[in-house]
């Protein structure tokens, strides 16, 4: 097993990276694969409560940096999935108790044991952003169908352009259909217009994903919930798998949306 | 909403787009209105050196592809030059 590393950053905060992260865990394990997130953002944990791990952590990331545990022993085990695991941020300690090499060194000491290794980035561009990055195979970012987060979307691309990594994909999220078609909310075709990257994922609005995250119960272990499905979908393409886009408005939309339909 | 909006198609999606166009523009290149209008200036005023042209005429916009852009100037030459003319 070679666990391939992929980091979900935003630039804007608040666009549903942290939901990201622990749906598409979730569908990844459900599919038998053996899967560690990382919550990257140090100083505000959060991944652990939305996975509804919280209660759990003895250990954190700072801790395996600086050698007070052996990682295996700071990865929670999820009770309702066995191969899915968290590794969560430091509380309180400050951004830059880890490095982006430290970042490196962990996913190298990982990847022969997982298939999946996925890291929540913080909002921003600093410290956080950089080590979320370090290891990543694949990034992908989230934006809202929104004027602040395509902006600081973009900023993000650019950044990753000069640094020349793989082309990210993007995860259209909180997209309200009814909007769209009132003509008040932005498009796929107009986020994908400005931000020109792979769309890999669309994600309505949907207020299953706050009762889920009240619960400690990431939506795509749910069968029905409409975003709990387009996060297996994505899931399932980062597998390879070719699978179209949600109707998310069985007459106008998919038709847009449809020329998106995933390459790899 | 109202009836007029409609009727124009004024969306505040149209607006948003057209909006965030300009600032992708500005955050990817550095490129202001006011730098824009200064670099025509410029262009002008160096192209009249050698060749006669109408300064009204000439456009500079920045055009995308992907996500790469280039700069377009537009510089019509006049119809009659002064070397027929002589
Ligand atoms: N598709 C969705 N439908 C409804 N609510 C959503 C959706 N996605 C995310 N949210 C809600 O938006 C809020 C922010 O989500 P989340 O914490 O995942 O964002 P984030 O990008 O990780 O934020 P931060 O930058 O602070 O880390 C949460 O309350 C979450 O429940
Ligand atoms: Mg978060």
């Amino acid at each position: 097993m070679t666990a391939k590393v992929i980091t979900v950053t935003s630039g804007k905060g608040g666009v549903g990276k942290t939901t990201t992260v622990a749906n598409i865990a979730v569908a990844l394990a459900l599919g038998g694969k053996k899967v560690v997130c990382i919550d990257g953002d140090i100083g505000l944990r959060n991944l652990d409560v939305v996975m509804g791990l919280e209660n759990r952590i003895v250990y954190d990331i700072v801790d395996i940096v600086e050698g007070r545990c052996r990682t295996r022993q700071a990865m929670i085990r999820d009770k309702r999935l066995p191969e899915l695991f968290l590794i969560p941020a430091a509380q309180t300690r400050d951004k830059n108790a880890v490095s982006p090499s430290d970042m490196v060194r962990l996913c190298d000491e990982l990847r022969p044991e997982m298939d999946w290794i996925l890291i929540d980035s913080p909002a921003g561009i600093e410290r956080g952003f950089r080590n979320s990055i370090a290891a990543a195979d694949k990034i992908l970012i989230v934006t809202n169908p929104e004027m602040s987060a395509v902006r600081d979307a973009d900023r993000v691309i650019g950044l990753l352009e000069a640094e020349e990594k793989n082309s990210p994909s993007l995860i259209i999220n909180r997209l309200n259909p009814n909007l769209v078609k009132r003509g008040d909310m932005l498009s796929v075709d107009d986020v994908y217009d400005l931000l020109r990257i792979e769309v890999i994922g669309i994600v309505p609005e949907d207020e299953n994903v706050i009762v889920a995250s009240n619960k400690g119960a990431p939506l795509s272990m749910e069968a029905k919930a409409r975003a709990g499905q387009a996060f297996r979908n994505i899931a399932r393409r980062l597998n390879g798998e070719e699978v179209p886009f949600l109707d998310l408005d069985s007459h106008s939309l998919w038709d847009r949306i449809g020329k998106f339909g995933w390459r790899k | 909403m109202n009836f007029l909006e409609r009727f124009f198609g004024n969306k505040s999606a149209k607006s948003a787009k057209e909006r965030l166009q300009l600032v992708l523009i500005h955050d990817r290149t550095d490129l202001n209105p006011l730098v824009l209008e200064a670099l025509k200036d410029d262009l002008i005023a160096a192209i009249s050196k050698h060749i006669d042209i109408d300064p009204a005429s000439v456009r500079i916009e920045v055009e995308h592809e992907g996500r790469s852009q280039r700069l377009i100037a537009d510089i019509p030459l006049r119809v009659t030059s002064r070397r027929r003319m002589g």
